[in-house]
């Protein structure tokens, strides 16, 4: 079973930590903490778990159609949305508890001072082909 | 010869390479290694002898892998270049092969991707496509669930069990990538069934049958989903209902029931029926009985729900399902349906958006959804 693992720059429940920005933390700081999610993506390559993961600029713009032969209306860019989407990663595994732990495993990446960000991600499941078999 | 021809080849090739002394993982990836070759020569140059022609391919990229390791590693190499004359494939082998790959040591996805590959001779790629992950994690997949078996002897009985229901899980996938899964599943299943007499596969196999022949009438053109009361029934494949049938009656009559056979009996008793309105519910709830014995399986229990509310009233059908965990998936689109055949069309449409919402498939969402608006567009006022 496919979950999508939603990694927010903003939103959701207050955090833990008091989160303090990336930019306060030290280059080695960073370092750790990339290198930490870099290594969480490489060791579900290694298991077989890992479907797909791109990270997203905080900069968005919404569109939307304004009726036939007229160009998009687009609102923004905003960068000062209430809930930001920072990036995502595909998992397949086998079971939601599975998908608890990995999600679990990278709220736990290094922040300052290496203690892990405690940071909230959420976590939604696919919807997939309907079973053959149902009744 | 087609590719499925091919692949049925494929377990044999492999018991053969087994037997000469190839520990599995190894053997594996040499089959595999000549199945892809295969696939690319034979469409423009057919072999004479497919099965020899594997064998050989396959037992040379052992070898050389087996030197390179060898080089790699600067040790001798002690296998013998020149193979023993190798035994004829035997069903034991393939039947083997389902153990292992089904081996209760490996998480279900891991036994259905090597499954996929050891038994059925399907490439990566195939059930990566299949399963809409990339391919590397496929790769990564199988070879860390040989790694898992690595140590299991290839000549262990296995349990039967334990194929089945990974059989059945690839079978329930049914048709998402470019690879048919449950054409697949039955076809390992019918060779399962040749090697194994069992009542159980045989009641899986007739199971699987009789699911598929309806699968032209499950779903309309627009892909919605279809529900079984309202399939068109001249759509069913009569022919594999027949074949469906005769298996299961030859399963039954040998008196050792099972989860399997017990749900191929209520998809048989629904196959028979002319028209909905004609089936059989009161034999249905009798299986479905049989089948809470056998396996107390909570969705067993809703679906009975389900056909009491058929045989008996949907008051009946509401009280079976009262005394279930309403967290199961289902439940509450269960509820709907009886709730609507009680006669109370408003609380059936709240329901049904409700059930909406925790659908786990899109189709089926879009289907509760659709119930819905046709409740809510009825509604005078």
């Amino acid at each position: 079973m496919k979950y999508l693992l939603l990694k927010h720059y903003r939103g959701g429940p207050t955090p833990v930590t008091g989160m303090p920005m990336i930019d306060k933390w030290t280059p080695e700081e960073i370092s750790a903490h990339v290198n930490y999610m870099q290594e969480f993506a490489a060791r579900l390559q290694e298991s077989g778990e890992y479907v797909d993961g791109q990270a997203l600029a905080p900069e968005g713009t919404f569109v939307r159609y304004d009726g036939e032969g007229r160009p998009p209306v687009t609102d923004g860019p905003f960068a000062e949305t209430k809930d930001l989407i920072a990036g995502w990663m595909v998992i397949d595994v086998d079971s939601y508890e599975r998908a608890l732990e990995l999600a679990a495993e990278l709220s736990a990446a290094p922040g300052q001072g290496g203690k892990p960000i405690h940071e909230w991600l959420e976590l939604r499941p696919f919807l997939t082909a309907p079973p053959t078999i149902t009744e | 010869m087609d590719e499925v021809a091919l692949r049925s080849l494929i377990p044999g090739v492999l018991g053969v390479l087994v037997r000469r002394g190839a520990d599995f993982a190894a053997a594996e990836d040499a089959v595999q290694d000549a199945l892809i070759e295969a696939l690319r020569v034979w469409p423009a140059d057919p072999p004479r002898d497919p099965l020899g022609w594997l064998v050989t391919v396959a037992w040379r990229r052992f070898l050389d892998a087996v030197r390179a390791d060898a080089a790699r590693r600067r040790r001798e190499d002690l296998i013998d270049e020149e193979p023993p004359p190798g035994p004829v494939p035997a069903v034991d082998d393939t039947l083997r092969l389902y153990f292992l790959c089904a081996h209760p040591s490996l998480s279900p996805s891991s036994a259905v991707a090597l499954t996929l590959r050891a038994v059925g001779g399907l490439t990566t790629r195939q059930i990566a496509q299949a399963y809409l992950v990339p391919e590397a994690t496929m790769a990564q997949r199988i070879s860390r669930a040989k790694r898992t078996v690595s140590g299991v002897r290839f000549d262990q009985p296995g349990d039967v069990a334990t194929v089945l229901r990974v059989l059945y899980l690839v079978f329930n996938e049914g048709y998402s990538g470019d690879v048919d899964l449950a054409a697949e599943a039955i076809r390992l299943t019918r060779q399962l069934a040749a090697a194994i007499d069992h009542p159980e596969v045989a009641g899986l196999l007739a199971l699987m049958l009789l699911h598929h022949a309806r699968r032209a009438g499950r779903t309309a053109p627009d892909g919605s989903l279809v529900p079984l009361a309202e399939q068109d029934r001249s759509r069913w494949d009569t022919a594999l209902i027949a074949e469906g049938v005769g298996i299961l009656q030859t399963a039954l009559s040998r008196d050792r029931l099972g989860e399997f056979q017990a749900q191929a009996a209520i998809a048989a008793l629904h196959a028979d029926a002319p028209t909905a309105a004609e089936t059989d519910w009161v034999q249905i709830v009798e299986w479905y009985d049989e089948l809470v014995r056998l396996t107390g399986n909570p969705i067993a229990r809703l679906n009975r729900a389900v056909a009491v509310g058929e045989a008996d009233g949907p008051r009946a059908g509401l009280a079976a399902l009262a005394a279930l965990d309403d967290t199961l998936p289902r439940y509450t689109a269960v509820a709907a349906y009886l709730h609507e055949r009680d006669g109370d069309p408003e609380r059936a449409a709240g329901l049904y958006a409700d059930a909406a919402r925790r659908a786990a498939s899109l189709a089926e969402r879009d289907h509760l959804n659709r119930q819905a608006a046709r409740l809510n567009s009825h509604r005078p006022g």
